[in-house]
């Protein structure tokens, strides 16, 4: 049998990070109580005119240089017509035609065979972002046979990122969001939490035998996590060889990943293909964004956006900052990304490296072996630690100053874990844990220990 | 002071001085609206606020601070602009009863100017059609239909037949304005124009009907028909009326994204007495088929007034004029479908009580809510914007958009100053004649002549000119460059002073009007 190639593309949503949204001044924030956070515009009603947010604007330039996207100088805004309770309008405002940023691309890396020692670096090609309103929220109430609709999330603003199918597989596709998701809140442009919302990924999945066209694709919706977007991706990947296999073919839908069940389920059928009418949006003239050749003189400094200016302060991305770690301390590129894929790890680290004279390669150890998996264990943040760096560099200290084994190290810090506010040194004191250095004292010990074993002492030295 | 004076020129003199009171204009604009109600020209009649403003109008002249030349000054608003508290409905069944909850930018800044706002304008339901008969709340009278000059014209044709089954229409589809105006129930009036419904109104209603050049008056808070065409219109009885509600209206509004983002200056007109450095341009597709004779004389009557005068009066063509209905069809109705698309029942409006699905809600709302005019535009525009469709309509239209705009830009590049051209093809209609065509029939007619001005964003204004041998309103139009409304309101005053329209004689404004009456000496033009 020829073997199968998966083809796996992404489209993301993630919500930007600002004050209001995107074409009104009401405000955005998570779980405020329902239709609280709507202004006149956002209800649609009649004679109201959106107006673009500055900031919006600013997060997706960033975004879009951080993905090495060309920034499209003018781009346009569009309207996609659709009715449903949570679309006041009737329709939603995109980008349809001219995005603002195109042709990018995302570098991650992942583990061979789960082995962190061989990590190998795979791209995606980023098609194009653009900005679009979100919708509100509607629930529906079955029971009451009512829909309940929450427009506060209608017209925050969002950013579509569209990754090329360049990913053969849930672990490549698992890998590329967790890496944009880091950079997003390396920026600060999105707080692209899965949970909360802010992210959102639709992928779409198809197989195909080498040489021949792509096959028709899925579109697996209801992902509400990395590691179910791994699973659901994996499945549909399986579940359209099976089918094919069996002589079935693949249907051009859209599917829903059931995270009880562990698979994809065809979604309420939406009455075939929409027509979305797509129109220019009259209302917003072309949004023209300029750098730092094409800035004219006398422009208003409040109304213009200079990707150039954007671009000379961004901070470090994620690449950059794990390379940092490794040329600065020494360790593995692996640990790298251990360091970064938690967070505020890095930062932990760091701090200990500064407060102890133990080499960072073997601080680092102790981060990830010991630290991090008590931390797994307990689910802790590492905000939430009970053991902060100044403690730990005490103790790595002590260690240091070979003034315990580090057996001893251990325990101590198993009993630092219980956070009663002890130092390492007390803890030490208290279970007399210190290393003897005096070679007399040792001796003496030792004889003791002979003596007290007469009849083993005699079989060894018997052979 | 009598409601037939000019704005800067007497009420404001008046006012300030304490001949009259802001509450004695207020009051006898309400009873003329009261004795002229067979009109409908009013939808809503917001006679508590008005006295209300009135009043603190007073206050204001009393202590010697009134806000500006507006102040106390009552003016009506179409029915398709937001007024807070003041039921919008833009005479459809979908927003009987719809309370805004804010103003519309051009009403703000006329009430921050001390305006008061007698009340909301009868139009075409949700601003479609051109004779303002097509709202829920009825037709609008055309006043001259109640004139001494047209009676006196006017033969009945049997005994049985009175004033009732012979009136003629407003025009539209800012008619209740028009008529508003007209009738002297208000000193000035706000109306919109998309196609030519400002204009045309005043045309058939005899007053001057303003549209500005787009992006210079916000629309944040005008319901809208067609976003890249729609404007404020202005209408007033003289062209100086319209210059001071000009200036206190345009500039850049941070609500709305089309208005421009230069200074506005607001400019006093000056009495133009040498024309000879003027460029008047006669397109030649302006003599359009079924223009009437009567008209195309008045027309060619004004253009040697121009020449006699000193002016170059130049024949020019702009030769896409015959395509601009069919290319204004196709982007109307694709923005109306957009538009209107919000109207589903759930958050505001007209709600169906159909509880079986969200679908059939929406469904039944709409048919509900929506006359037959506006639902056919929808349907219309939802074809054109399928995707199969895009390319071949909506696409191909604004290209043909893009010729109609470069005509006039050519022709304003050659020299040319001004464009003058007529504003209707015809007088107004009898209402039993209008009506005998459909909508869509009659919007296709009377909007040749001043659809193409709304397409290429250029301001122009109807200067009322003389009566018809029937005793009804003729105007003509004059188009100007993009924001060059000084010049183009200039050559409008010009023009007024030259033609001497006749004041309408209405009894029912005799009655009210006790004041001192300024008779205008009618210099027959006609």
């Amino acid at each position: 049998l020829a073997p199968w190639i998966p083809v796996v593309g992404l489209e993301i949503h993630a919500q930007i990070s600002s004050n209001s949204k995107l074409f009104s001044g009401s405000q955005v924030q998570f779980a405020a109580p329902p239709n609280s956070l709507v202004s006149f515009f956002d209800a649609s009603l009649p004679g109201t005119l959106p107006v673009l947010n500055r900031r919006c604007v600013e997060a997706a330039v960033m975004t879009g240089l951080a993905l090495n996207c060309s920034i499209n100088k003018k781009s346009l805004f569009d309207r996609k017509h659709y009715f449903y309770a949570d679309l006041p309008a009737g329709y939603q405002i995109t980008q349809q035609r001219v995005p603002i940023a195109v042709n990018g691309s995302l570098s991650y890396s992942l583990c061979i065979d789960n082995k962190m020692s061989q990590m190998v670096t795979k791209t995606v090609r980023i098609k194009q972002i653009q900005l679009e309103q979100d919708s509100g929220k509607s629930l529906h109430d079955d029971t009451r046979s009512q829909t309940l609709v929450d427009l506060n999330r209608a017209g925050v603003g969002l950013m579509e990122v569209v990754m090329e199918p360049d990913m053969c597989c849930g672990e490549e596709a698992a890998a590329a969001v967790r890496e944009l998701q880091l950079i997003l809140q390396t920026l600060g442009s999105s707080q692209a939490v899965m949970a909360e919302g802010q992210l959102r990924v639709d992928a779409n999945v198809s197989v195909h035998h080498r040489g021949e066209p792509y096959g028709v694709r899925t579109e697996v919706k209801n992902i509400n996590s990395i590691r179910f977007l791994a699973k659901a991706v994996d499945y549909e990947i399986q579940r359209q060889i099976e089918e094919l296999e069996n002589g079935g073919t693949i249907l051009n839908e859209t599917r829903a990943f059931d995270s009880k069940l562990g698979c994809t389920v065809p979604m309420r059928d939406k009455e075939g293909k929409q027509d979305y009418r797509f129109m220019p949006e009259p209302n917003l003239p072309p949004l023209i964004l300029y750098d730092a050749k094409s800035l004219p003189a006398n422009m208003n400094h409040q109304q213009v956006i200079n990707i150039d200016w954007i671009h000379e302060r961004l901070p470090d991305l994620p690449r950059v900052k794990r390379e940092k770690l490794v040329e600065q301390y020494g360790i593995l590129p692996e640990h790298s990304f251990t360091l970064l894929n938690e967070d505020g790890l890095a930062e932990f680290f760091e701090s200990v490296v500064k407060q102890t004279q133990m080499k960072p390669k073997k601080v680092i150890g102790w981060i990830l072996n010991d630290l991090l998996s008590y931390l797994k264990q307990h689910s802790l943040t590492v905000k939430e630690s009970p053991v902060s760096s100044f403690l730990l560099a005490d103790l790595l200290n002590l260690l240091e100053k070979k003034e315990i084994s580090s057996t001893a190290a251990k325990r101590v810090l198993a009993e630092l874990w219980k956070g009663e506010g002890k130092t390492p040194l007390e803890i030490v004191k208290e279970q007399k844990l210190e290393l003897l250095q005096d070679q007399k004292e040792l001796e003496q010990i030792c004889q003791a220990v002979i003596d007290g074993q007469e009849n083993e002492v005699i079989m060894m030295v018997l052979g | 002071a009598t409601l037939k004076d000019g704005l800067r020129s007497q009420v404001s003199a008046a006012l300030k001085e304490g001949r009259v009171t802001p509450t004695e204009l207020c009051r006898r604009c309400l009873a003329l609206i009261k004795s002229t109600k067979f009109l409908n020209a009013y939808i809503t009649v917001a006679e508590e606020t008005a006295l209300k403003q009135a009043e603190e109008s007073e206050e204001r002249y009393k202590r010697g601070q009134p806000l500006g030349i507006l102040d106390g000054i009552p003016i009506a608003v179409k029915d398709n602009f937001n007024t807070a508290g003041i039921e919008t409905t833009c005479a459809s069944n979908m927003l009987k009863g719809y309370i805004s909850p804010y103003n519309a930018t051009v009403v703000q800044k006329l009430l921050d100017q001390g305006a008061v706002l007698l009340g909301k304008t009868n139009l075409d339901e949700f601003a479609m059609g051109s004779g303002s008969t097509d709202g829920v709340f009825g037709p609008v009278r055309n006043p001259w239909s109640y004139s001494k000059q047209y009676k006196e014209k006017s033969v009945p044709k049997s005994h049985s037949e009175d004033e009732e089954s012979n009136w003629v229409i407003t025009g539209g589809s800012s008619g209740g304005s028009a008529a508003a105006v007209s009738s002297f129930t208000c000193f000035a009036a706000l109306g919109s124009d998309t196609g030519g419904s400002t204009r045309n109104p005043a045309a058939h209603c005899g007053v001057v009907g303003l549209k500005p050049t787009y992006g210079l008056i916000s629309r944040h808070g005008l319901i809208p028909l067609v976003n890249s065409m729609d404007v404020p219109g202005i209408l007033t009885r003289c062209v100086d009326d319209a210059a001071v509600l000009l200036g206190s209206l345009a500039g850049h509004d941070p609500k709305d994204s089309t208005t421009i983002q230069d200074d506005f200056k607001p400019f006093e007109l000056p009495n133009l007495t040498d024309v000879s450095k003027l460029s008047i341009g006669i397109p030649k597709e302006y003599h359009a088929p079924g223009l009437s004779s009567e008209i195309l004389a008045l027309w060619s009557k004004a253009a040697d007034l121009f020449k006699n005068a000193g002016a170059k009066v130049v024949e020019v063509s702009l030769p896409h004029t015959r395509y601009s209905i069919v290319c204004y069809h196709v982007l109307c109705t694709a923005e109306v479908a957009s538009n209107m698309a919000r109207f589903d029942g759930l958050e505001y409006g007209h709600r169906s009580d159909t509880k079986e699905s969200t679908e059939s809600m929406y469904a039944a709302t709409r048919r509900e809510g929506f006359n037959d005019v506006v639902r056919g535009r929808i349907l219309s525009g939802n074809y054109f914007l399928l995707k199969q469709n895009y390319e071949k309509y909506f696409v191909k239209a604004q290209k043909v958009r893009r010729l109609i705009a470069n005509d006039f830009v050519k022709v304003f590049r050659s020299g040319v100053d001004i464009l003058l051209t007529p504003t209707t093809l015809s007088v107004a209609a009898p209402y039993m004649e209008f009506i005998q065509e459909d909508n869509r029939t009659r919007s296709a007619q009377d909007d040749i002549l001043t659809q193409a001005a709304n397409m290429a964003g250029l301001p122009a204004i109807n200067v009322p000119t003389a009566l018809s041998e029937r005793g009804l309103p003729v105007g003509l139009q004059f188009i100007g460059r993009s924001f060059q409304e000084k010049q183009l309101l200039t050559v409008a005053k010009w023009f007024e002073k030259q033609v001497q329209f006749p004041m309408i004689q209405l009894e029912e404004v005799k009655r009210h009007d006790n004041g001192v009456f300024q008779h205008q000496q009618s210099a027959s033009f006609s």
